[in-house]
């Protein structure tokens, strides 16, 4: 990896970001939006709100920076700036850590907002810190930029990869504790839970709602999430051919 | 002459069909060649496989000694794709000067001379989305001169300019040829073949004629290079039939 290259295409990203009001205005706003609905569905019972909303912190993130980056992705591929790069000193490290740190700061910025706002405005209530929440919608934000840049390898138009969203979120979103607890769950569905490594980040998000002080559950977790990234990074590296047929 | 791209044998193959057969040809440093044919004919794979990001199934491509697409050339070899392959959601500016940042040594400034190079200097806050057809192919192009490598590779750079501005284009190929850079244009026009100081014909992936615009025209008896193109394919069409 080279620095000068990481940080000029850090900022070549954020600036096209930068460019499109609207998305900027949908990153910010929609999470809110939604946050808000909750909190009034379940305005007569406060408790299931405080479990909900606290895990769509972290689900938010995972989910609009893996749709963006997929499609930012195939759009490198499918217009030949990829192309172009890869016949540049640039490495493809640099191109992966580069999509990685620009769509998690622009994920920074909407876990602050959206918290920002939950804990403020909706009555939401953690013991932990708000900072360890933020920390973990991060994590879960660039986990979602790294299974995007690898998806993106597999979609040949923004059509199917708008597709994979649904077969790399909905599973994961179903089988990690929200809508039916974990242990509750026959075993051959924690046996697939277990391997997401959503679970583990809802999991971590709950011990900071549960304990004020960051527990040893909640930095296994997070360290798991950790290292789901690297092995989702290192597998899309792994689709980043120079040559091409 | 000192060769700075060398094709030995090149097969190529996409898909099913075979795009290269057998492709052979040396391109002398410092000079202009013309890569001419038909659209489908070979240009694009083989300046792919020279800039080294074509999975090739046999042979071999040499630039500047090395083999192609080999680290130690991605700072010597610049490439316009015919796609304009620039971020349209970044302005003219933004786009050169990100492509400056990949190389060392080159600056912001070196990006602004670049637009101004190809005749974009006033368009240089917009956003390439906002650009003709004509100033995008530009912009893309300004993105591959920024570096000013050795060889340049330049994939249809002329398609749908002006004829004013074309020819201010042709004057910076050929000024840049002088100062050593090895330039390789493709066109499928020809009246652009005249302006090169080499030529090389292909067509259905074989190399039919590898001249001068001056001795092929000698050779086929023609004024003009497209009727030599044309009398070069029937010969080769009578020799194969025969």
């Amino acid at each position: 990896m080279n620095p000068r290259i990481l940080g000029s295409s850090i900022k070549r990203i954020l600036s096209q970001l930068r460019h499109d009001r609207r998305t900027i205005g949908l990153l910010l706003v929609v999470p809110v939006i939604l946050l808000t609905l909750l909190y009034f569905m379940f305005k007569d019972s406060p408790g299931t709100f405080q479990g909900i909303g606290l895990i769509m912190l972290g689900i938010f993130p995972f989910v609009i920076m893996f749709l963006l980056t997929s499609i930012a992705m195939l759009r490198e591929r499918t217009s030949g700036t990829l192309e172009r790069l890869l016949t540049t000193p640039m490495g493809k490290l640099d191109l992966l850590f580069a999509y990685g740190i620009a769509f998690g700061v622009a994920a920074a910025v909407q876990a602050t907002v959206a918290g920002g706002v939950a804990y403020l405005f909706l009555d939401l209530n953690t013991k932990g810190s708000v900072g360890l929440v933020i920390t973990i919608a991060i994590a879960n934000a660039v986990l979602g930029v790294a299974l995007g840049l690898f998806c993106s390898a597999f979609a040949r138009s923004e059509f199917q990869a708008v597709q994979f969203m649904p077969v790399v979120v909905i599973p994961q979103l179903f089988l990690c504790g929200l809508f039916v607890a974990r242990d509750q769950m026959v075993g051959w569905l924690q046996a697939i839970s277990n391997v997401m490594p959503m679970t583990y980040a809802v999991e971590a998000l709950q011990e900071v709602g549960k304990h004020a002080e960051a527990t040893t559950t909640l930095w296994r977790d997070l360290g798991i999430v950790v290292g789901c990234v690297v092995l989702a990074l290192t597998l899309a590296a792994a689709t980043l051919r120079r040559r091409t047929a | 002459m000192e060769t700075a791209i060398e094709v030995r044998d090149l097969v190529v193959e996409r898909g099913k069909r075979r795009v290269l057969h057998g492709f052979n040809c040396d391109i002398p440093r410092g000079s202009v060649t013309g890569l001419l044919g038909p659209s489908g004919s070979g240009k694009t794979t083989l300046m792919r496989a020279i800039v080294g990001v074509q999975i090739v199934k046999s042979g071999s491509v040499k630039v500047l000694g090395e083999p192609a697409g080999s680290k130690g050339l991605r700072h010597r070899v610049g490439y316009q794709t015919q796609a304009p392959s620039v971020y349209a959601d970044l302005t003219v500016r933004e786009n050169a000067r990100y492509f400056a940042a990949l190389y060392k040594g080159i600056t912001a400034a070196d990006a602004d001379a670049a637009i101004e190079a190809v005749g974009l200097g006033g368009a240089s806050n917009q956003l390439v989305n906002t650009l003709s057809g004509g100033q995008l192919a530009r912009a893309s192009l300004a993105c591959a001169l920024i570096s000013r490598p050795e060889v340049l590779i330049l994939d249809e750079p002329t398609v749908g300019q002006d004829p004013v501005l074309r020819d201010e284009l042709w004057g910076q190929f050929r000024a840049a040829a002088a100062g050593g850079t090895t330039v390789l244009v493709s066109s499928h026009v020809m009246d652009e073949a005249g302006r090169c100081d080499r030529l090389l014909l292909i067509r259905e992936g074989n190399l039919i004629a590898d001249d001068s615009p001056a001795a092929i025209r000698t050779a086929t008896n023609s004024e003009d290079l497209e009727a030599a193109f044309l009398h070069l394919i029937r010969t080769q069409q009578t020799l194969v039939a025969s």
